[in-house]
């Protein structure tokens, strides 16, 4: 493989605690090397230039069937945006759910080269798969949904941890997952009769155990078998006014455990999309930001990481496993409505959303989503995600990334509120000065995400050993810019290298790389019990056999797989 | 001594029952018997083990005979075809795996074709009426588990999707549903008296052509609001009786079929439909869900989707992809010999699109990929038989509930005979070395 030395660059590597000093970095075999390992490598200038690592998205739907129905059901989304197709480069379309070629060009011109699918329905993971087997460029995995499962509702009914790690470590080999993911504990198994959860001591109908119960069991069988990642959760009662509550309940039982995985990162829980949960007041009229609550208790327990979900004031299409909360979105605006319920599973729903800056409420939630980014102490437990596509597109961080570095640039939005003062006086972001500077930004787009992914020793860094993912924008942060240079410079990546492989060059795609999957095989003791009622279920209430279950093959083409050993 | 294959999924329509046993023989190469199928899936199966199949590809001539020809010279024929038409139509795909689906959208891209299914002449219009109000469903497993109220809706399951009532609808015993088909109400809206109407509770004999009528009856019914005495030939008591058993259910599932999508109305019955199933939300759970015809209707669409975003009717051949029912459908184009070249693979037009359409295949450079020989191959200029996908090679399917399964490899296919993808990828193979890309 060739061998490259990008020169001379301004670098933001929290890994290496390079705070914007000049320095080189070089490639070989795919990896970073000492510059002393290279015999004859091709000479990048990045004089006056940023230089970090690879970014890595914990959080985002882009793959499977609910991301499918928002393609399939909003023609609407494909409208003037449609590339044709040129040179390497297939023709790709969508803005808020686009397709999985765009969605693999556009990361990687951004320099992402890690992204997370958040939430995979395990009924349909081959679909999941197929689609990240067609999105180029990205390294990927998908957390399947577990917070509705029967089974896990039964053996945590019970306490029993041990069993639901063993069915944990069964499900994520069946479906090739990476972590296990939460979504609104009981309250889509409740939709399934049309009802919800909407706190963590709410029963869930016939199973009679507590979403406070589920959570807390699966952050033990998530540390039972020491998995890289954490247990991912969505809370219950996310989006409704005073809703800060029920996400400080749902921390809180995270309270006295710690992790118990050899992959290195410090949480038991990462809690997804905050923004949407950090809500006070009691109706639409008077909800305000209760960010600085939220943050206060973040702040203080360093086992729990957290990521923004920032309203990116767009059109765009709702989609998640929280069933009940889509219907309730479509009471609201009265816009479309998809629900997939799934067997035994989960369920899910998919609504259009416009997020105006002329609605007070929106303008509301795009604050809260800033305010627990600029009031986070430490930016390794604080990441940068648009909850995409449901607060609004990906392909927005950089102007994310441009609010929270310029204060100027937050005082344009809100003078282009409607309701600006009604705004200012429901939040505190227009009470704080705080601009992030690129090495916090590296924090929360690279090094923290991939530590809570338990992959830092892959990704997030430029440290020799690890993934040689390396972008390059034009960007000079000791010259004067204005607030908009920074989203331009960081949507159109100068050069890209994903795993050694020059993927972008001179803001052109000149390769759609060497993409992998990767999953997480957990070994367990045997565990006769689970693996009669794994069979039991398939025969009584699955609509497929559990041969035709697994995925295998060629859905993978390109596996990665991270072996954990929780055998005695 | 003979071999069983169990798990096996059968390729005929949306249901794609996954439980079949095959019975092969020892080397494999003979497929004997078929336990668990229906007669339709069974004969599927069967037929594959026909002694006067072709085996090999067809050229028709000028004096309309077929004289054989290398899979190497079809692949010439049908490369040449794609490039050197300005727009071909590739049409079908409703009978294969996604895998092929793929691959043909890849070449659909570098020639600039129109990629349509089946959808077109059959839930195309459900997939518009989901564009205009979305589509509150479930998985066939949820039904199976929860449902105490089925409604079908211009369709007869009992001959079009055999095992859909046994399996998941009607008859099952799911984990809150111990009692079976005696604690389901079966409402059937058919004008006909079919074999699905006989073992419904209810059966609604609907005017032809009158179902918009019907379901929004059913919407005011719902809210307790006036009706006239009689809507669309259903007397107002029956139909407030009936709007009373839906709201009255734990979890409600309407299934329709081609009788509400092709008949009067189109896509506004299912926008009506769909409605019907939000409105009853209000008052307990419900979904709807389209009995999708043939066994991976659901997956072509969902190819496109993540490709282009559209799940038919994609006109790519300005580079990038259009949609526009009406304009970029087969008949369509057809009728208005907008497209210079006909590529068909997995569906038989031939035996469903009007006659006036078939004549224009018939009039083009023209080639049909099937296994079978059918009306579409007798008008096409190439044949080009193939190994049967679910039977004879394996690759992804999609259920009427889009749930994927991977279909199986029972049984060899006759010597030297190339599968769907195999052939595809030869084609994309030779589009791009014409191209020089």
């Amino acid at each position: 493989m060739a061998e490259y030395l990008i020169k001379n660059g301004f670098v933001f590597d929290p890994v290496l605690g390079i705070r914007g000093d000049k320095a080189d970095v070089a490639i070989k075999d795919g990896k970073i090397v000492e510059t002393s390992a290279l015999s004859s490598p091709k000479v990048i200038d990045a004089t006056g230039k940023t230089v970090m690592a690879g970014g890595v998205d914990i959080h985002s739907h882009v793959a499977g069937p609910k991301v499918n129905v928002g393609r399939n059901f909003r023609p609407e989304d494909k409208l003037f945006g449609y590339k044709a197709k040129s040179g390497i480069e297939r023709m790709q379309g969508g803005f808020s759910v686009p397709t999985t070629i765009r969605t693999g060009y556009n990361y990687a011109r951004m320099g992402y080269t890690t992204v997370m699918e958040a939430a995979m329905p395990p009924l349909y993971a081959r679909h999941t798969h197929e689609e990240m087997r067609d999105t180029p460029i990205l390294d990927q995995g998908a957390y399947p949904v577990f917070g509705n499962n029967w089974f896990v509702l039964e053996y945590l009914k019970n306490n029993e941890i041990e069993n639901a790690a063993a069915y944990i470590a069964w499900l994520l080999r069946a479906t090739k997952g990476y972590a296990v993911k939460v979504v609104n504990p009981g309250g889509t198994e409740a939709w399934a009769w049309g009802l919800n959860c909407e706190n963590v001591h709410d029963p869930v109908p016939y199973f009679d155990i507590t979403p406070a119960q589920i959570v807390k069991g699966l952050i033990e069988a998530n540390e039972y078998l020491g998995l890289p990642h954490s247990m991912h959760v969505h809370a219950n009662n996310l989006g409704n006014p005073g809703n800060y509550t029920t996400t400080l309940d749902t921390f809180k039982l995270s309270e006295g455990i710690k992790p118990k995985s050899k992959f290195g990162r410090d949480q038991v829980m990462h809690h997804t999309h905050v923004q949407f949960h950090s809500y006070g007041g009691d109706s639409w009229a008077n909800v305000e930001s209760k960010a600085k609550d939220i943050m206060d208790y973040v702040n203080s327990h360093d086992n729990i990481t957290i990521d923004m979900g920032q309203v990116t004031l767009d059109e765009t299409t709702t989609m998640t496993a929280d069933g009940p909360f889509e219907h309730h979105l479509t009471e609201l605006n009265h816009l479309k409505w998809a629900n997939a319920d799934v067997e035994l599973e989960t369920g899910s729903g998919v609504v259009p959303y416009v997020y105006s800056p002329s609605i007070k409420v929106c303008a509301i939630q795009w604050a809260i989503g800033l305010e627990l980014a600029l009031l986070a102490k430490d930016p390794m437990r604080v990441f940068i995600t648009t909850d995409h596509p449901n607060a609004g597109p990906f392909i927005r961080y950089p102007r994310v990334m441009k609010w929270l570095m310029s204060e100027e640039a937050r005082k344009q939005q809100f003078d282009a509120f409607k309701h600006k003062d009604k705004v200012i006086d429901a939040t505190n972001l227009a009470g704080i000065d705080r601009e992030l500077d690129l090495y916090e930004i590296a924090q929360m787009t690279r090094a923290g995400p991939a530590k809570a992914l338990g992959l830092s020793h892959m990704y997030g860094g430029l440290a020799p050993g690890l993934e040689a993912d390396v972008a390059v924008y034009d960007f000079n942060p000791n010259e004067p810019y204005a607030p908009d240079d920074i989203e331009k410079a960081f949507l159109n990546a100068e050069h890209l290298f994903k795993t050694g492989v020059q993927v972008i060059r001179d803001h052109e795609i000149a390769s759609n790389g060497n993409k992998r999957t990767l999953w997480v095989n957990a070994k367990v003791d045997e565990n006769p019990q689970v693996m009669r009622d794994v069979k039991e279920k398939f025969l009584r209430y699955y609509t497929v056999t559990l041969n035709n279950y697994e995925v295998t093959g060629h859905y993978l083409p390109n596996p990665y797989v991270i072996e954990v050993d929780a055998t005695e | 001594m003979t071999k069983t294959v169990t798990d096996v999924i059968c390729p005929f329509c949306g249901t794609l029952c996954d439980d079949l046993e095959v019975v092969v023989s020892d080397d494999g190469k003979q497929l004997l018997e078929v336990y668990n199928a229906c007669a339709i899936g069974a004969e599927k199966f069967l037929h594959s083990q026909a002694k006067d199949r072709l085996t090999r590809p067809r050229m028709r001539q000028e004096d309309g005979s077929w004289k054989e020809i290398s899979y190497d010279e079809a692949i010439e024929y049908t490369a040449r075809m794609l490039t050197d038409a300005k727009k071909p139509l590739m049409y079908g795909w409703s009978s294969t795996n996604c895998e092929a689906q793929a691959i043909g959208s890849e070449i659909g891209e570098l020639v600039g074709a129109v990629m349509d299914n089946t959808a077109t002449v059959c839930h195309g219009t459900s997939l518009i009426a989901v564009q205009d109000i979305g589509i509150p469903s479930c998985t066939l497993g949820e039904v199976k588990n929860r449902a105490d109220r089925v409604v079908f809706w211009g369709c007869n399951p009992a001959h079009a999707h055999p095992r859909h009532m046994s399996r998941y609808s009607i008859f099952p015993r799911g984990f809150f549903t111990g009692k079976g088909h005696t604690g389901r109400k079966v409402i059937v809206v058919d004008p006909r008296p079919t074999d699905t109407a006989s073992v419904a509770d209810v059966h609604l004999q609907v005017e032809q052509g009158r179902d918009y009528e019907l379901l929004n009856a059913f919407r005011v019914a719902f809210k307790g609001e006036q009706l006239p005495d009689v809507v669309a030939g259903i007397p107002k008591e029956k139909i407030y009786e009936a709007a009373e058993t839906l709201k009255s259910g734990r979890f409600v599932i309407i299934f329709f079929g081609m009788g509400v999508t092709q008949s009067l109305g189109k896509n506004h019955n299912i926008d009506e439909a769909i409605a019907v199933t939000r409105d009853l939300n209000e008052y307990t759970k419900a979904a709807i869900m389209p009995m999708r015809g043939h066994y991976n209707v659901t997956g072509s669409g969902q190819v496109w989707g993540w490709l282009f975003g559209f799940p038919f009717a994609v006109d790519l051949s300005r580079g990038f992809a259009r949609y526009n029912p009406g304009e970029t459908t087969s008949n369509d184009l057809l009728a208005r010999d907008e497209v210079d070249a006909v590529f068909v693979l997995g569906s038989d037009p031939g035996a469903h699109f009007p006659f006036n359409s078939v004549k224009k295949i018939y009039d083009r450079p023209s080639v049909a990929i099937d296994p079978h020989e059918t009306p579409t191959t007798e008008v096409c200029k190439v044949h080009v038989p193939v190994a049967f996908v679910g039977v004879e090679v394996g690759g992804c399917a999609y259920r009427m509930d889009n749930v994927p399964i991977e279909t199986r490899k029972v049984v060899e296919p006759p010597e030297g005979m190339m599968t769907d993808e195999e052939f595809l990828k030869r084609v994309l193979a030779r589009v791009k070395e014409i191209q020089g890309v």
